[in-house]
Parts: C-alpha cells; sequence; structure tokens
C-alpha cells in the first residue's frame, strides 16, 4: 500500500477545475476522512458538508469517482483505483462552492410532488389503528426510511436530461403517503406526481435503487405510483 | 454509475426503438411493393442487405425483451429478481438474432 | 400536454406494448420460418393472400405500431433533442399517420 493517496477534489464554482492534493493513506479510511485531512492540514478554504459522520444523516454525501455516495460510509479501499481518488460535487444540483451543493431545488421539488402529510383526524378522535402487516402500510414501510441525502437524484440520469423532473426521492415520499391510509389528500398527490415531470418521466434505469443507501426502491415506488395514476385516469377520478 | 444491467438494459431498449422507428416507414414501403416482390426478395439478398435485415431482426428481439422488463417492473410486485430480467432479455435477442442468423 | 394527456400517454404505450409482444412473438416466428423454407415471393403471396385471419392479425399490428412507435419517440426527443411542447407532439402525430398509411398500403398488398 502506497503512502499517500493522490485526490483530485473539485474547487470553486460550475466553471471550477479539479485540484491535486497528496493525502496520507491510512489502513482504515473513509473519503469523508480524507477530505477533512485536506481541510484541516492542506488547505482551509474547502468547503464541504458534513454532520454525524456515521451514516445517519446523509449529509456527506458526494460523488466519489463519478458514482454518488455518503462519503463517510465510503472506504477508501473500496473505491481508490490506482491509489487514486477523484471527489467533486453532487451531481444535478447548483455547486455553491468545492463539494457543496445548493439543495434547494431538491426539497422544492419535494414540495411540488406534495410530500407533506395531511390527515384528516383532530385530536378529538381516536388514535388511527393501522395494521403493519396490511399491504398498503408494508409497501409505505418500505419507503419511509428516506433522509432526503439527495444520492438517488445526483444519480438520475433523467433528471440530468429532464430539468423539470420531480426526481427519485421526491416520488418515493409521494407514494409512502399515497399508501398512508391516515392520509386525506390522494387524489391531490396523484395530480402532482402524474405527467411528464412526474412519475411519467421514469424509464427504469434503476440507478436510483442501485445507489441509495438506505436500500430503498424508488423505481418501485414510482412504478407503484404509475398503477395508481393509470387506475384513477380510467376511474375519472384524476 | 451506469455500471449495471438494469442501464444497460435500458439503453438496449431505447436504442433499439429508435433503430425500428426508423427502419418501419421502409419496410412498410417496400412491403406495400408486393407486387414487385420477386424483384425486391432479390436485393435482399445481398450481404449488406442481409446484415441490414438481421440486426433488425435482433433489434426487434432485444426490444421486445427490454419491454417486457419494463412492463414486470411496473406491473409485477418488486422483486429482486427482476434485475435478472434485464439479462434474460438480453438472452432472448441473442437467441432470435442466432435463429435468424442460421437461416439466412 | 396536461398531467391527465400524459396518463392516458402511458396507458395507451403500455398497452400496445402488451399486444405488440403477441404480434412480434408471431411475426418473429412466421419470418425465421419463411427465410428457413427458403420461400420465394410467389409462395409467400400464395399462402398470405385472401387470408382474412392474416389481414386481420397484420391490420392489428399496423395499429398497434402507430400508437407505440410515436409515443416511445416522444421521450427520446425530450429527454435527447431537449424537443417539447406542441410542434414535438404534431410531428409525432404526422409520424403516426406516415406509419399508418404505409402499414395499411403493405398489409393490402400482401393480405389483401
Amino acid at each position: 500500500m502506497a503512502t499517500h493517496l493522490k485526490v483530485s477534489v473539485w474547487r470553486g464554482g460550475k466553471d471550477g477545475a479539479f485540484q491535486s492534493f497528496e493525502v496520507p493513506r491510512e489502513a482504515s479510511q473513509t473519503v469523508l476522512d480524507v477530505v477533512t485531512h485536506i481541510q484541516r492540514a492542506l488547505d482551509p478554504t474547502l468547503a464541504y458538508r458534513f454532520a454525524c459522520r456515521v451514516g445517519m444523516c446523509g449529509s456527506c454525501a458526494m460523488m466519489v469517482n463519478g458514482v454518488p455516495r455518503w462519503t463517510c460510509r465510503t472506504h477508501v479501499d473500496k473505491v481508490v483505483q490506482k491509489n487514486e481518488l477523484t471527489i467533486g460535487p453532487l451531481r444535478n444540483l447548483p455547486i455553491i462552492r468545492d463539494l457543496v451543493t445548493d439543495m434547494r431545488e431538491f426539497f422544492d421539488k419535494w414540495a411540488r410532488a406534495k410530500g407533506e402529510f395531511r390527515g384528516h383526524a383532530t385530536r378529538q378522535d381516536d388514535f388511527a389503528k393501522v395494521r403493519p402487516d396490511s399491504a398498503p402500510r408494508v409497501q409505505a414501510d418500505a419507503g419511509i426510511e428516506c433522509i432526503g441525502c439527495a444520492v438517488c437524484y445526483a444519480a438520475c440520469d433523467v433528471v440530468a436530461w429532464n430539468p423539470e423532473y420531480l426526481g427519485p426521492a421526491a416520488l418515493n415520499r409521494a407514494w409512502t403517503l399515497v399508501k398512508d391510509e391516515r392520509d386525506r389528500d390522494r387524489i391531490e398527490r396523484l395530480r402532482a406526481v402524474a405527467g411528464d415531470a412526474g412519475c411519467h418521466a421514469c424509464h427504469s434505469h434503476v440507478s436510483c435503487t442501485e445507489r441509495c443507501p438506505k436500500a430503498l426502491s424508488p423505481t418501485a415506488a414510482i412504478a407503484g405510483l404509475k398503477r395508481e395514476v393509470a387506475k384513477a385516469v380510467l376511474h375519472g377520478d384524476l | 454509475m451506469r455500471q449495471h444491467p438494469s442501464y444497460w438494459a435500458f439503453v438496449v431498449h431505447r436504442v433499439s426503438g429508435i433503430a425500428l422507428a426508423l427502419f418501419l416507414p421502409f419496410h412498410f414501403w417496400a412491403l406495400g411493393n408486393a407486387l414487385q416482390l420477386e424483384g425486391f426478395l432479390q436485393w435482399t439478398q445481398q450481404p449488406l442487405v442481409k446484415l441490414g435485415e438481421w440486426l433488425i431482426v435482433v433489434a426487434l428481439a432485444a426490444h421486445l425483451g427490454g419491454g417486457l422488463r419494463v412492463l414486470a417492473l411496473e406491473f409485477l410486485p418488486w422483486r429482486d429478481w427482476q434485475k435478472s430480467l434485464a439479462a434474460a432479455a438480453a438472452a432472448f435477442a441473442l437467441g432470435v438474432g442466432l435463429a435468424f442468423a442460421l437461416a439466412l | 400536454m396536461t398531467f391527465r394527456g400524459e396518463a392516458r400517454l402511458w396507458i395507451a404505450q403500455r398497452a400496445s406494448a402488451a399486444l405488440l409482444a403477441l404480434c412480434v412473438a408471431v411475426h418473429l416466428v412466421t419470418i425465421v420460418y419463411a427465410v428457413r423454407s427458403g420461400l420465394t415471393a410467389a409462395e409467400i403471396l400464395q399462402r398470405t393472400r385472401g387470408s382474412i385471419a392474416w389481414f386481420a392479425f397484420y391490420s392489428l399490428f399496423v395499429l398497434a405500431v402507430t400508437v407505440h412507435a410515436p409515443i416511445g419517440l416522444r421521450s427520446v426527443l425530450g429527454e435527447w433533442l431537449g424537443w417539447r411542447g406542441r410542434s414535438r407532439d404534431f410531428a409525432l402525430l404526422l409520424f403516426a399517420a406516415l406509419l399508418g398509411w404505409t402499414g395499411m398500403r403493405a398489409v393490402l398488398g400482401v393480405f389483401a
């Protein structure tokens, strides 16, 4: 094992460039460790995001050798190629600076897909009794662990090709709410996710599911939305 | 990021679809001249034309395989084996292509 | 296009796909058989002309193609060429008409 890694890191905004650094290689080292070392020991002007550094918050998502990953959960050994690493900001999002992207569009699309629970019960009503093994609940549960890290959004080529596309995370969230029997806005949600900006733009590349660090399947969720929208259109509900 | 079977299946599906869409008007036009079918069939004996025909048959089989994959993903309950569908689709396309090649 | 329209296009695309899966399977088997048997044009036309069953089958085939191919191209034009809006849909309608006309001309030529 060589003593140093050759690391190319994106600097600047959209019109920036990769800058090269030599980082000491450790026996057990994550990509976040590498970025941290650069900022602390080599160049304090490097901008990057992280928070928990233990694989729970999703803040440290970046492009590592062209693939979106959580850098705190990516061991250098698993991704290094010929002792070299390339680290860049998440794809498909505007770059603020260096490794930091502007996440507003990601969350705006979440809102446009109506990713917000709306119940019809009040504090006067009894608790909703939802069977955890009911088919809709099982389907919803398969997608609720999303923490909005945008790795799927960065992995998706349709997001790159279609600026209006809501993206896998927003659509996955919409699906979990469509399948939530306590939710009252089903038809409004289906209206929000149908169309060229919504579920119908998905071509099942399955890149989102491949890359999701929580092993969720936006592909399955989006397929479910397609079926629900078709049913609603055929019943004249939409 | 694009190094997985489902993505390749998508690319094959799309490229074969484009090829078929471009080819079909010519195919229909040629068949519409059925009265001159003998002369047309003579023309199809040329090696370059045979190669083209073989590519079209493979494209058709590949597009069908990819289409079945999409239909399975969208309508059947989600299962991991659906990834292998991409492989099955490819195998099917190759099989048909071979059958046609042997016949040429 | 409205989201309702897009949803209907999706339904039409999947329905025509299911129908085409059957038609293409039959077509491939038929073509490979004809080529392997070394049929001449006269022999092919002898088997196909006047056949109501084959005429109906291939008419359905052509109809399914005129629905399926333009909708398929629509995504490609939008995503890879950035072509969206009414002009794209109008062009695709023309393409559908072209497929339908040349297709039925072929069906009539071979099966009528």
